[in-house]
């Protein structure tokens, strides 16, 4: 019978992160790096770190890695997979670059169906900078710039943005899927949902994001195992899990859950 | 003999740029640089490189980033507006030691301000235009065979001084039709190697390469940029280009780049034809700036006269040289003269003023607004009409 032993990832560099106690993006990176080793893309994969608190990712993937400016990480990253079509590229991006920020650069790069991989990490607010209000930050969640909580009324501070399912339109996406980090069962299926769009990328189908919801207890004001529970309780009713759009070749029917069908959009 | 082909400078940059080994370019539409991108689009795609038209100019920028992190040759092209939101890649592309081309065809501002030719954005692009301490080369051509001949060579300094090269063109050059001998292209293979580009790390084991311009340590980050500083020097030791004509018989020496230095030739070929000698300095590299050819001309007495689109930005570095001379302001006196707006000098303006300044009617130019004669306060008409 095979055993399967515990290793640190080699694609992972041995070093004690700089990430508060009860983070996720230590668990991400794990992932990442597990899936880079299982396809034997180490020495070529690229990764592109964000401007926010994983912008120290680059410290902790051993590979190659790319740091654009706040938000232009999609625009870079379609510059290097143009250049490096056979390389896994990936795009490691946080709420505020990505729905903030970046917005332009991410709906562009979706809709051009451009080959890359975006980890998009939710934990709804900003964490470098200290707890401002992001653009996925709940209705009513408090932030240093709302702190009565974020009102999408008289205060005119917005709603939620649901990345996956705003990108679900675009004909260029083949790949959306919302994972969590919140239990090992949804860490096992936010893993599979990594690999099959790392493999997606490898075979060239197109725009693939796996969004990743993630505690951030520092900035949410609350220990780790209550972040947990904050996560699953009010996170997961506004951002659904599961595969949002898929539309793989290779993936068995091709399926397109919750997306009004686009006419160039389906593989079969 | 070598085919001489009739291309707007809009092209032949665009040619130079392929025939120097540009694989990657990303654009965004603009006027007056629009042909750029749209040649670019007919000769890679069918070719398979990489052409992209970006979302914004602040993505092309960006874009440009990646692609040459991965090692590319790569560009981008655009006018005054769409260079101002390219500026945050430019430091970013600077503060990581990235080489690429950046193309610049001025139209007037600020703001929208207008699409015809300007030289407004001098200060831009010789002082680095974003966010900290940088410069980059800067090139000016003169007219359509420069646009091929120093696009394609800023592709190879852009290599070995690891930072952005910027064209700076403007509306003028970029539209007029010239005959132009092309640069033969180069072959990929023989393309300088880059051992620093992220990429195909696996072939070789060597380290990981992290292109990055972080750097949260006071004492690295100033190491870095000292580091880089020193670069800058040896670059001003080595890349500055001028040309100088007739600047030994005459005691007035017109000074411009660009459109500027075609209109200002003109007025000195006038003069002649009246018995009046007139220099003409053009300096070709404007950062580096040729600083030191001004002082010779400033210690052996000659007066200068510049001539820009623009309300006197080349003048400050005509004045630094002037200044590095150790003779006075008075027995090197710099004079200015500018039309703006879209408006282009005519040769008849340039040796008005000229003779206004050999003649001791105007006065010499001065930073600042207190005691500053500027140059298109003379009554002068609008030449073209104005539209959209």
């Amino acid at each position: 019978m095979e055993t399967a032993t515990y290793k640190h990832p080699a694609s992972l560099v041995p070093l004690q992160t700089k990430y508060c106690p009860g983070c996720g993006h230590g668990v991400i990176h794990r992932l990442i790096t597990e899936i880079i080793d299982e396809l034997g893309l180490q020495g070529s994969s690229i990764v592109l770190n964000p401007v926010g608190c994983s912008i120290w990712a680059d410290l902790y993937f051993g590979t190659d890695s790319v740091q654009p400016a706040h938000g232009r990480t999609p625009a870079a990253a379609t510059g290097v997979k143009r250049v490096l079509k056979d390389h896994l590229v990936v795009c490691y991006q946080g709420d505020g670059d990505l729905a903030a920020i970046g917005t332009a650069e991410i709906i562009h790069a979706a809709n051009r169906g451009e080959k890359f991989t975006t980890i998009f990490v939710n934990n709804a607010i900003y964490g470098m900078t200290g707890g401002q209000m992001a653009p996925t930050t709940l209705i009513g969640q408090k932030a240093t710039t709302a702190p009565e909580g974020r009102d999408p009324g008289e205060a005119g501070m917005g709603y939620p943005i649901r990345v996956c399912e705003m990108l679900a339109t675009l004909e260029g996406t083949r790949y959306l899927a919302r994972g969590s980090v919140d239990s090992p069962a949804n860490v096992r299926k936010t893993k599979q949902y990594i690999k099959k769009a790392f493999e997606a990328q490898m075979r060239g189908e197109g725009f693939t994001l796996v969004e990743i919801l993630s505690p951030c207890p520092t900035n949410w004001s609350m220990k780790p195992n209550e972040a947990v529970d904050w996560m699953v309780e009010a996170m997961v009713p506004v951002f659904p899990l599961g595969e949002i759009k898929n539309l793989l070749a290779t993936d068995g029917v091709a399926k397109a859950g919750g997306v009004a069908g686009t006419a160039a959009g389906g593989k079969k | 003999m070598p085919e001489k082909v009739l291309m707007k400078g809009n092209e032949a940059i665009a040619e130079g740029a392929l025939r120097a080994g540009c694989t990657a370019y990303f654009g965004y539409p603009i006027t007056p640089q629009s042909e750029l991108p749209a040649y670019m689009a007919k000769h890679m795609l069918p070719r398979h490189l990489t052409f992209v038209q970006a979302e914004s100019e602040v993505a092309a920028i960006n874009m440009v980033y990646g692609a040459a992190a991965a090692g590319a040759r790569a560009m981008t092209s655009s006018s005054s507006p769409g260079v101002s939101l390219k500026q945050e890649g430019i430091s970013y592309l600077c503060g990581a030691d990235l080489p690429c081309v950046i193309v610049n065809v001025q139209r007037s501002g600020p703001g929208l301000g207008g699409i015809s030719p300007a030289q407004g954005d001098y200060f831009q692009a010789t002082r680095g235009g974003g966010h900290g301490d940088y410069y980059h080369i800067v090139l000016a051509p003169k007219d359509v065979q420069e646009c091929a001949d120093l696009t394609f060579e800023a592709f190879d300094l852009a290599d070995k001084w690891r930072m952005p090269v910027m064209i700076l063109a403007d509306g003028l050059i970029g539209q007029m039709m010239e005959g132009v001998v092309l640069p033969p292209a180069r072959d990929l293979a023989s393309l300088p190697a880059k051992p620093w580009a992220v990429g195909h790390q696996g072939k070789s084991g060597r380290p990981f390469n992290h292109v990055s311009s972080i750097n949260l340590v006071p004492d690295e980050l100033e190491k870095s940029v000292n580091d880089r500083f020193e670069r800058y020097k040896a670059i001003a030791e080595s890349e500055v280009r001028s040309v100088s004509t007739n600047c030994d018989k005459a005691d007035l020496i017109l000074v411009g780049y660009g459109t500027s230095s075609r209109v200002a030739g003109g007025a000195m070929a006038l003069a002649k034809a009246e018995g009046i000698e007139l220099g003409l300095f053009r300096p070709t590299t404007l950062w580096p700036f040729p600083y030191a050819e001004i002082a010779e001309f400033a210690a052996k007495g000659k007066k200068f006269l510049c001539v820009e689109m623009s309300m006197g930005q080349m003048v400050e570095d005509v004045l630094l040289g002037v200044g590095m001379s150790g003779v006075s302001g008075d027995a090197a006196p710099v004079h200015f003269f500018g039309r703006l707006g879209g408006n282009i000098p005519n040769e008849d303006e340039v040796l008005a003023a000229a003779k206004d300044v050999l003649a001791g009617r105007s006065k010499p130019h001065r930073i600042g607004f207190a005691d500053r004669s500027l140059g298109s306060g003379r009554n002068l008409g609008s030449n073209r009409s104005r539209g959209q």
